[in-house]
């Protein structure tokens, strides 16, 4: 044998095969044997470690899991009494799926299926978003809890005490395992997307914590919304907008750290290394999220991301178009770091002057009186007008509130900055 | 120097809350190591073992059958039987073993042969 056997396996591919495996086995034998079907799921998956090395790759790796699984799943439960009567009902149900000549197909579609009711369930309105997030991670994206722990820097025991109750209550609320329909699809569909969104956006606030684990949890909620894509009921404008706005997002990951990991602002990005097919990728998704009427948070922010991919460089970025959308998007989200943002592209289009005027107004406005990001603002904005002494008054008030390495680094050499410029 | 045969006898070592992901890595450490030592040509023979099994003894004339195994911590979990030039060198072979993490180990011997009279 020349060929190397470890390479025959995807990438993620035992993590992807649990959520497939768990979300099925979770339909058959129902919501309330989810941990039955977890446990299963990792003892297939350490047979396989223990066979394969010695053996070879099964020529189909996903089936050999699957059928490992349901049979341990199934020894299992022929022990316990109240499951006879149940079983071949059950068994029915799995035969029904490996007869036929339509097997492979049917079983994909089905197995597909099982996901987009899994990720229904995950997002359940009777969760907290905290817990929607964390059940989706677990069970639909095979994470271990110590995954989880280490990406939202907090404990296992956490994680796991978090996971019990949201089982419990899926439990408690009788979810069904099922793909909504009709009036109640758009708002469970929603619900989806925002846990999505979330799990992106934990993965994109770089800056702290174990870099490498939270990195993958963006590159799992794209994997999550082409799933939901491939599905008639999760193909929508909106998940569209939002597929195209965390790719257009994951395409400049690459540059923006230094090589000594410090956090890069937009402006000191190398655009050489963003990743082209990506960008391209992110683009068609926004053509296509154009579809429907409805503008969502989504398309505005998607939008957003596209001026700054195809900007051949900060300063020819198109920042009217940017204003023009940051001021569609304050109308549904008015959160700081919007409002700051949009004030950077006021700043842009219409000078220093009235950024800081903004953000001045922001600060009154909505008490952000301890909000660092704003003092880096004010101190960039002061620095661009010259006033070099409010600049470095605001980059030491902002230098005073962040207590993530990277930021005071960035903060300390600005400061430096103004102060050489302030002695000239 | 003539070639002998070695087992490598792997030890215990507990895959408990390891994630898919890190069960995936580590399935990979084993094929790379099984396809270096196949590359070199040393590798001959391995096998996995169940964890089910029987110990089998005799007191008094009688057979006794213990087991299965409760403990996985003496359980031999697999061999590989590779050929190297002496015993230090079959050690610097197991030192890939990818299980130490784990908490597995491995044990090296050498398969004695008799020689022809």
């Amino acid at each position: 044998m020349n060929h190397s056997e470890a390479h025959q396996l995807a990438e993620h591919l035992f993590r992807r095969e649990a959520g497939r495996i768990v979300s099925t086995l979770t339909r058959v034998f129902g919501i309330d044997r989810m941990e039955l079907a977890e446990d299963v799921v990792q003892e297939a998956l350490l047979k396989a470690l223990q066979q394969w090395p010695y053996k070879r790759i099964p020529d189909n790796p996903s089936a050999w899991l699957m059928q490992v699984a349901k049979n341990r799943a199934l020894d299992i439960l022929r022990r316990e009494q109240n499951f006879r009567e149940k079983e071949s009902a059950i068994v029915a149900e799995f035969d029904h799926h490996s007869t036929g000549e339509y097997e492979e197909l049917f079983l994909e579609n089905e197995i597909h299926d099982d996901q987009l009711r899994m990720m229904f369930a995950c997002c359940h309105p009777s969760l907290s978003e905290e817990s929607q997030v964390t059940l989706t991670l677990k069970t639909l994206c095979g994470f271990s809890s110590a995954e989880i722990a280490r990406a939202f820097l907090t404990n296992e025991e956490t994680i796991n005490k978090r996971l019990v109750r949201a089982k419990q209550r899926l439990r408690d609320a009788n979810v069904e395992l099922e793909i909504p329909a009709g009036g109640e699809l758009l708002s469970r569909l929603d619900a989806v997307l925002k846990a999505i969104y979330l799990l992106f956006n934990e993965g994109y606030k770089a800056s702290h914590g174990d870099d490498l684990i939270r990195r993958e949890l963006s590159d799992e909620a794209i994997h999550l919304c082409r799933v939901l894509m491939e599905h008639p009921a999760g193909k929508s404008p909106s998940a569209s907008a939002l597929l195209a706005l965390m790719l257009l997002h994951a395409a400049r990951f690459p540059a923006r750290m230094d090589d000594q990991g410090n956090l890069l602002l937009l402006k000191m990005q190398n655009r050489s290394l963003w990743d082209r097919r990506m960008i391209v990728e992110g683009i068609t998704y926004l053509d296509q999220s154009a579809d429907g009427e409805l503008i969502t948070e989504y398309h505005l922010q998607a939008g957003i991301a596209a001026c700054h991919c195809l900007a051949p460089s900060y300063e020819d970025t198109d920042w009217e178009k940017i204003l023009m959308l940051y001021n569609m998007l304050i109308q549904a989200n008015d959160s700081p770091v919007v409002l700051l943002n949009r004030a950077i592209a006021l700043a842009k289009v219409q000078g220093p002057e009235a950024g800081v005027k903004t953000i001045e107004e922001i600060r009154s406005s909505k008490r952000l009186d301890s909000y660092y990001l704003l003092y880096a603002v004010l101190g960039e904005l002061y620095f661009e007008m010259k006033r070099y002494e409010e600049a470095a008054t605001h980059f030491r008030r902002a230098l005073e509130l962040t207590s993530v390495r990277s930021e005071q680094d960035f903060l300390s050499r600005k400061l430096e900055d103004v102060t050489k410029f302030n002695m000239n | 120097m003539s070639k002998k045969d070695y087992m490598f006898i792997f030890h215990g070592g507990s895959y408990d809350g390891l994630s898919p992901d890190e069960v995936q890595k580590n399935m990979e450490k084993w094929f790379g190591w099984i396809e270096k030592l196949r590359n070199k040509g040393v590798y001959k023979a391995g096998e996995a073992l169940e964890k089910t099994g029987k110990m089998l003894s005799q007191k008094n004339g009688k057979y006794i059958v213990d087991g299965p195994f409760a403990e996985s911590k003496e359980l031999v979990g697999g061999f590989f039987i590779v050929e190297a030039g002496s015993l230090d060198e079959a050690v610097e072979m197991a030192k890939d073993y990818p299980d130490f993490s784990n908490g597995g180990s491995v044990q090296v011997r050498e398969v004695r042969v008799i020689p022809e009279p």
